[in-house]
């Protein structure tokens, strides 16, 4: 273990090449290369969550984003096998300002720069996290740049470079995260209920969640059809979280809206809430920078109770909070938002079955106050019968 | 639903004296609920017995009663006050207990009075370590094995099934008093013994041992609509077993993923559900195991506790200020956070920075006193610091602890340790041991060995493990460049430690001149409670060394008022308390006033002072010369620096003053070259020479010879310290050569930079506390304090009385004129404290302080002066003259010309010494001494002194017995003087004990008393265990067969083995013991007043007003 933190810190020590982290505004940070070394573009952003890094770099949302955590330590409980949120780390380049130099779990398996290194994710350490993180503030989220090795250039090249990159307002990203096979997670214990999850990105413990509430999920490709649905025959649809512009998911809105026709229970969660959000007739809209942490209050309106919720969505849908609106659908309500700046964080309908939140029950990573949406989703489908 | 208008007068309950386990966090905490409370229109009634704090100023409350906190007095505050509700959970445990008891009296019932903020079932259920982890399991959580014993049979029957070791924990105790660890059937035995009593239900739980687990703490809030939120997760660096309060912590936690961190949420949840905290804050502990991540619930506080204050100093989230307007009917998305100014307080605060707190030791005060830590809190304060990285953060709290390491390195390794020794030393959890973990390392242990040996986390080895390979560096390195000295400050490590590794650059100044021409200096980042995701609208920062070129300061500019910087008094410790704490925040107060802009620089997390709105910028740092020069230098870079303040935070900025005069920095108030003059025995030795004023004789000298030499000159006995300490460190009275050759051996120790004072020593000498005001031309008395016990007791420890009860107005006008000789000579502006023995008639300076003083608070109370508000405005320019005109002060005469008709104030000090044991298991003696050992202090009030110092007593040590058994046993030369005292006693109706000589003279004197036997007349006994034939006086206190105990040491050479063994029996018994004629002869004035039953309650608005108008007569 000695030996091993003595390398790395060899490593940390300085020894490890300068890397640059580079905003389309010509703001440039500087500290050294973490994980991969190499390229990377992409939506820079910050997360404040404290604990979860290994969720989050996984989390299929941050696909396409250079993710800033304002955690000040990052990677000191190692990386685990259990705690992936998918298959890969989606994230496009990591920035932190302080790696842990040996980890330190009864659950680790191996450090955290190690699997950014093997998934070839190019990130970068030692900036200072806090300044930057006032400048999205101020001046939103943005395209950028992490460059280090040969990928370090002149400010203007990078820059430059930077400027070159694709943006993420109108990116439809949700096909390149989605799975490519329909596949299905069994129930826990007696399947009481069949649901058709589309998978606009979604995280692992969703279905998780899911099964572990008697449903047997069948998880559907971005592009699956009404008739993949009705294949299936399912209790209630579910769409997930994702990544990218909603504005770009027509063929999503379409499907909820056919799901809405038939009155199937309909329960959406994140990029899934704006859907359900768009196929009710409102608009969307990108934020500034964002929502992205775990200690984001949400209040619902109907019961005046506060949960504290994980978060990670850059746009959001139009709406007064509690306001009531009439859609094609019938009547519905803007039903939970966030005190600290008003964003819409839920639409209900009343006419129709359907619910969904802005924020992530399933959480992985954060708190666990909202999981009884899942139960609400049992009962919806429960009602339907 | 909004504020509560049901409830209009409200009843706040302290905590009390400073004890440890429970100190200034609940002035803090308190402080900020009166503050709250009045905002919002409420009438507030406050009861708290120390005068040291904050909260008891007359402006904090509408009626403030410097009385006990017994469910006694608080019923008659009750009965004259009549409120509408009680909150109780700001105070502590002792407020917590009190109300308890106020409702099981049914006092509250009897008076209509709500209890807010709690809930009687839910404190029990929460406080009943039984009944508490019932809950724990009705919702899932785990928790040790264990049983609740109330016999000693109960307790061996339990550990039969357990198996040792076990953790024995007294019920409804604070700060683990009482509890320990129990590794061996002996200590099984004694240990369960004195938890049994000292819970006051008589009552232990006898728990499975989770030795060396990781442990943690979460601090949560919930309002009445059942909203919920974690403010802060803390994780102790040292393992279970070590009491949280003397654990270096770390917040927020280091080594927990995100599934481990939200069980440990849930299951807190759940917890604060089920047991039914309505409203409030309140605190669970965890533990983990580190192999295989079995968490186990440790306890619950159902109160804003310790570790509440550190979390919100930590977080910026107030949680006393939240805890309190959810007592009020609002719940949390209805309160703004402060900080952001626009988001609800129903949100979970993230840090981007991590804050590490470690605990303060008192130690050397205590000789034979077992410096292992157990599972019983020792502390007696604390630091915090915060950084951008783990090591940066230890670095600077190492730093703010002010013991003689200041940090790695900056002191020379211990002779001849091995890699063995180190981590053997490491087995025994002690103070600063994380030294040894450096030192082991860098002797070649492995993170492994240190590990297994410390039971540390091996990701915090690590971390220091990297110090070691910094350290390396920096002595390796042909040349300082700038990169090197940028990673070891951003590794927070301090000038003086890279000063310590390469001497070729002249100490820290030549340093610090490198390190600026380099442009190595801080960033200051703000604490905003959400890692800057809002704009954050309070000043609140923090110093940082940042590598990336793009690191801004977040130091606003402010050019339009003059800035005011107090630099505040560091952690809490025996001799320099929370006393400071009170003159820094009067200053800000005064000076905001005055119309300056209020900077405080103060590292104690316990404090007033350290609230980000107390003063109008805060920056929680070190009060070491560097980091307050980086402070000042960002403040001058901001605006202009009109006044730095180092006379009200005690010895500590007081000892920076001439090194930041000499880098120009702006000190206002006396000169440091006055306090020079004040400080340095042979330059105040030619101020009173110059005056004409006695001073014992006394010369200083660097060896034992010389020091041998110097006594046999005055002659004995001599009083000998090292220079230039507080709290009497080191000081000891020696009565002979072979002692005196002892004392310097071991004091050499203490402070080898300074010589060693002798003084003569007086004996039987009055000795006089005096605080005043002086601004150049004229004197202001603060007050006159004349001690209980003679001269030979610090002032500290010393019970005294305000205005003097013994000396006359001639005294009086003595202490006047020598008083304002001094201040001439030193040339003070400010405030002046100087301490007189009247010895024979003669006047004796023995020291003076051009500095607040321990005693201001009192003073200011008990006159109704704030001195600390005054002193500042002094300081800065004003006359007193204007002062008196502007009603700051009397307008005419001062504390030294009180009416006769003026109430007495007792102060009465508060001692430890119940909390130390030998390593063997047995009392450290109670006997005081010039050294200082109080932690805290109490004032009691009334209109007569026996009145007064009756109510002193019961706050301090609860109430003096009106009826039962004296034992009296004291030294020849007290025989007289208290044969009138034990009459008085016999007459009132006490039964006397008396040893064989004290009785023999007693008897003469026509005092009816028992003989007992000796301690030591007692063959082949130990203390405590039933001997054969006749019990001695120690058995008989041990069961109890005594209420109080008059026992003066017999000569003086270190306590003889009788008192010894008498005083710790009435420690450990808890029975009044007083070791002074004059002690005994003001409680026997107690105890009257007590059998009267005359005693009532007065609040100081009232007291103040009587005393105003004839002050000016
Ligand atoms: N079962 C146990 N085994 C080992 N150490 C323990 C155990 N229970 C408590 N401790 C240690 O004792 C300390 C004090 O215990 P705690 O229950 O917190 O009492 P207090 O009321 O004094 O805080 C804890 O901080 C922990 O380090
Ligand atoms: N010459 C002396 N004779 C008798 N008692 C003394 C003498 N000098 C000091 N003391 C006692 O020692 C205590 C501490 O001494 P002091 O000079 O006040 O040190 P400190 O700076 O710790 O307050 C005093 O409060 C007094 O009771
Ligand atoms: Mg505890
Ligand atoms: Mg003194």
């Amino acid at each position: 273990m000695t030996r091993q933190a003595t390398d790395t810190y060899r490593v940390n020590a300085g020894d490890r090449a300068p890397a640059a982290l580079v905003l389309e505004d010509g703001a440039v940070y500087r500290g050294l290369s973490y994980g991969a070394q190499g390229t990377a573009f992409g939506e820079v952003v910050f997360c404040t969550g404290m604990t979860g890094y290994q969720e989050t770099l996984t989390d299929p949302s941050y696909h396409k984003q250079i993710v800033v955590q304002t955690a000040p330590q990052i990677g000191n409980t190692g990386w685990n096998d259990e705690d992936d949120e998918s298959s890969r780390i989606w994230v496009a380049g990591y920035v932190v300002r302080e790696p842990a130099r040996i980890p330190s779990n009864w659950r680790s398996r191996r450090p955290l720069q190690e699997e950014l290194a093997r998934q070839g994710v190019v990130g970068i350490a030692q900036v200072d996290t806090r300044t930057l993180t006032r400048h999205i503030r101020e001046h939103g989220a943005m395209r950028a740049g992490v460059f280090s090795g040969d990928g370090l250039a002149t400010t203007d090249e990078m820059v430059a470079r930077v400027a070159d990159s694709p943006s993420m307002a109108g990116a439809d990203l949700a096909g390149e995260v989605t799975t490519s096979a329909p596949y299905v997670v069994p129930a826990e214990g007696e399947a009481r209920f069949r649901v058709a999850a589309i998978d606009l990105g979604i995280k692992s413990n969703t279905p998780r969640m899911m099964s572990a509430r008697g449903m047997e999920v069948h998880v559907l490709p971005a592009t699956a059809t009404m008739a993949d649905v009705r294949a299936i025959e399912p209790d209630g649809v579910f769409l997930s979280n994702g990544p990218g512009d909603p504005a770009t998911t027509a063929h999503a809105t379409a499907l909820t809206r056919e799901v809405l026709d038939r009155k199937l229970p309909l329960f959406g969660i994140c990029f899934g809430n704006q859907i359900l959000g768009r196929a009710l007739g409102l608009d969307t809209y990108k934020m500034r920078y964002g929502h992205r942490g775990m200690n984001i209050p949400v209040m619902d309106t109907a019961t005046r109770r506060i949960a504290i919720t994980a978060q990670n969505h850059g746009f959001a849908l139009e709406g007064e909070p509690g306001a009531r609106f009439t859609s094609p659908y019938g009547a519905a309500t803007i039903s939970h938002y966030c005190p600290n700046d008003d964003t819409v964080e839920g639409v209900r309908c009343h006419d129709v079955p359907a619910f969904a939140v802005q924020y992530h029950p399933e959480a992985a990573a954060g708190p666990h106050d909202a999981a009884i949406l899942f139960d609400e989703f049992v009962a919806l489908m429960e009602d339907a019968r | 639903m909004p504020k509560r208008t049901d409830l209009s007068h409200i009843l706040v309950i302290g905590s009390g004296p400073i004890v440890i386990g429970q100190a200034a966090e609940f002035d803090y905490s308190g402080t900020q609920a009166c503050r709250v409370l009045r905002e919002e229109g409420f009438r507030v009634s406050l009861v708290n017995s120390n005068p040291a704090t904050i909260m008891t100023d007359p402006e904090f409350a509408d009626s403030t009663y410097l009385e006990p906190v017994t469910p006694e007095f608080l019923e008659q505050v009750i009965a004259t006050e009549r409120p509408d509700a009680l909150l109780a959970t700001l105070g502590g445990q002792t407020a917590l207990n009190a109300a308890v008891e106020l409702d099981r009296r049914g006092v509250l019932e009897r008076y209509g009075v709500e209890l807010i903020g709690a809930d009687i079932e839910a404190i029990q259920r929460g406080e009943d370590r039984q009944k508490f982890k019932d809950i724990v399991r009705a919702v899932g959580g785990d928790v040790p094995r264990s049983a609740v014993c109330q016999t000693m049979d109960e307790v061996r029957e339990c550990v039969a099934e357990i198996g040792l070791p076990v953790v024995i924990r007294p019920a409804y105790t604070m700060g683990g008093r009482g509890s320990g660890m129990a590794h061996t059937p002996e200590d099984l035995e004694r240990m369960a013994a004195y938890g049994l009593s000292e819970s006051p239900v008589c009552e232990v739980l006898v728990e499975e041992s989770v030795l060396g687990w990781k442990e943690y703490e979460l601090e949560l809030m919930r309002d009445y609509r059942d909203n919920v939120v974690v403010v802060c997760s803390i994780e102790n660096v040292d393992a279970m077993g070590v009491h949280t309060g003397d654990s270096v912590t770390v917040a927020p936690s280091m080594t927990l993923t995100d599934r481990e961190y939200q069980q440990m949420r849930d299951v807190g949840i759940d917890v604060l559900r089920e047991v039914g905290v309505d409203t409030g804050g309140c605190n669970i502990q965890f533990a983990f195991h580190p192999d295989t991540g079995r968490m186990v619930v440790i306890e619950m506080n159902p109160r804003v506790s310790r570790s509440s204050a550190l979390a919100s100093k930590a977080t910026g989230f107030p949680i006393a200020k939240i805890a309190a307007k959810l007592a009020i009917g609002y719940s949390l998305d209805e309160i703004t956070n402060d900080i952001t100014g626009e988001t609800p307080a129903s949100f979970e605060p993230t840090l981007d920075y991590v804050v590490v707190k470690t605990p303060r030791f008192a130690f050397e005060k205590f000789p034979g006193a077992d410096p292992e830590l157990t599972t019983t809190m020792k502390s007696v304060g604390e630091a915090m610091a915060v950084g951008r990285s783990f090591v940066e953060a230890l670095g600077k709290a190492l730093r703010s602890m002010e013991t003689r390491s200041l940090g790695f390195w900056t002191q020379p390794d211990p002779e001849g340790e091995t890699v063995e020794s180190a981590l053997d030393a490491l087995r025994t959890p002690h103070d600063g041991r994380l030294y040894t973990v450096e030192r082991a390392l860098r002797l070649g242990a492995t993170v492994e060995q240190v590990c297994e040996a410390s039971w540390i986390d091996p990701w915090f080895v690590d971390q220091i493990l990297s110090l070691v390979e910094l350290r390396a560096e920096i002595t390796e390195a042909a040349v300082l460049d700038e990169a090197l000295l940028r990673r070891a400050k951003r590794f927070g490590v301090s000038d003086r430690q890279i000063a310590a590794l390469r001497p070729e650059l002249a100490g820290e100044d030549g340093v610090r001149t490198l390190r600026h021409r380099l442009g190595v200096r801080p960033v200051f980042k703000t604490v905003d409670t959400c890692a800057a995701e809002f704009a954050a609208r309070t000043p609140y920062h923090y110093s940082a060394y940042e590598s990336d070129p793009a690191a801004e300061t977040e130091v606003v500019a402010q050019r339009d008022r003059p800035k005011a910087i107090i630099l505040g008094s560091g952690p809490n410790r025996i001799g320099q308390g929370i006393e400071f704490d009170y003159s820094c925040v009067h200053a800000t107060l005064a000076l905001r006033e005055a119309g300056y802009e209020t900077v405080m620089v103060n590292c104690n997390p316990e404090t007033v002072s350290t609230d980000y709105d107390t003063s109008d910028r805060l920056y929680f740092e070190p009060l070491t010369f560097e980091d307050v020069l980086e402070v000042v230098h960002a403040e001058q870079e901001s605006g202009t620096v009109g006044a730095v303040i180092v006379q009200l935070g005690g010895q500590t900025p007081l000892s920076l003053s001439r090194r930041l005069a000499a880098a120009g920095v702006p000190i206002v108030g006396t000169s440091p070259e006055a306090i020079h003059l004040a400080e340095d025995r042979g330059a105040f030795g030619d101020v009173l020479g110059a005056a004409g004023l006695p001073a014992p004789r006394y010369g200083t000298a660097t060896s034992f010879e010389g020091a041998k030499l110097v006594a046999e000159e005055i002659g004995y006995p001599v009083l000998v310290r090292p220079s230039y300490v507080l709290g009497g460190r080191g000081m000891e009275i020696v009565y002979d050569t072979e002692h005196l050759a002892s004392y310097i051996t071991r004091a050499t120790e203490v402070s080898p930079e300074h010589p060693v004072l002798v003084d003569r020593f007086l004996d039987d000498a009055i000795e006089i506390d005096v605080d005043a005001l002086f601004d150049g031309e004229e004197l202001y008395l603060g007050g006159v304090m004349e001690h209980i016990e003679e001269a030979g007791i610090h002032s500290g420890d010393s019970s005294c009385a305000l205005p003097p009860i013994t000396l006359g107005k001639a005294d009086i006008e003595r202490v006047r004129a020598s008083t304002e000789a001094i201040a001439r000579g030193v040339g003070v502006r400010g405030l002046l404290n100087v301490q007189y023995a009247l010895a024979g008639d003669v006047l004796y300076v023995l020291e003076a302080n051009p500095r607040a003083s321990r005693t201001a608070p009192f003073v200011s109370k008990a006159t109704g002066i704030p001195l600390a508000k005054a002193a500042a405005l002094i300081m800065t320019g004003a006359s007193i003259k204007e002062l008196r005109a502007r009603g700051v002060l009397r307008a005419t005469g001062d504390g030294g010309t009180l009416p006769p008709d003026a109430p007495v104030a007792v102060k009465e000090a508060v001692l430890p010494f119940h909390r130390f044991r030998t390593p063997e298991g047995h009392g450290v003696d109670s006997l005081l001494s010039p050294e200082m050992k109080s932690t805290g202090e109490v004032m009691g009030v009334d209109a007569a002194f026996g009145m007064a110092f009756a109510k002193s007593q019961v706050a301090a040590y609860g109430p003096l017995p009106t009826s039962g058994t004296v034992f009296v046993s004291v030294a020849n030369r007290d025989k007289r003087a208290l044969i009138f005292p034990v009459k008085r006693l016999a007459d009132l109706g006490f039964e006397i004990l008396a040893t064989s000589g004290t009785a023999e003279v007693l008897r003469r004197n026509g005092v009816p008393c028992a003989e007992v036997r000796k301690y030591s007349d007692d063959t082949g006994t130990t203390s405590g265990a039933r001997g054969p034939g006749e019990p001695t006086i120690v058995d008989i206190i041990l069961d109890g067969g005594v209420d109080m105990i008059i026992n003066t040491p017999y000569g003086n050479s270190g306590p003889r083995i009788d008192g010894y063994e008498i005083r710790t029996a009435a420690v450990a018994r808890n029975v009044p013991c007083i070791t002074t004629v004059q002690g005994a002869a003001a409680a026997v004035h107690g105890i009257e007043a007590s059998i009267r039953g005359d005693i009532g309650v007065r609040s100081l608005q009232q007291l103040h007003a009587a005393m105003a108008p004839a002050g000016d007569s």
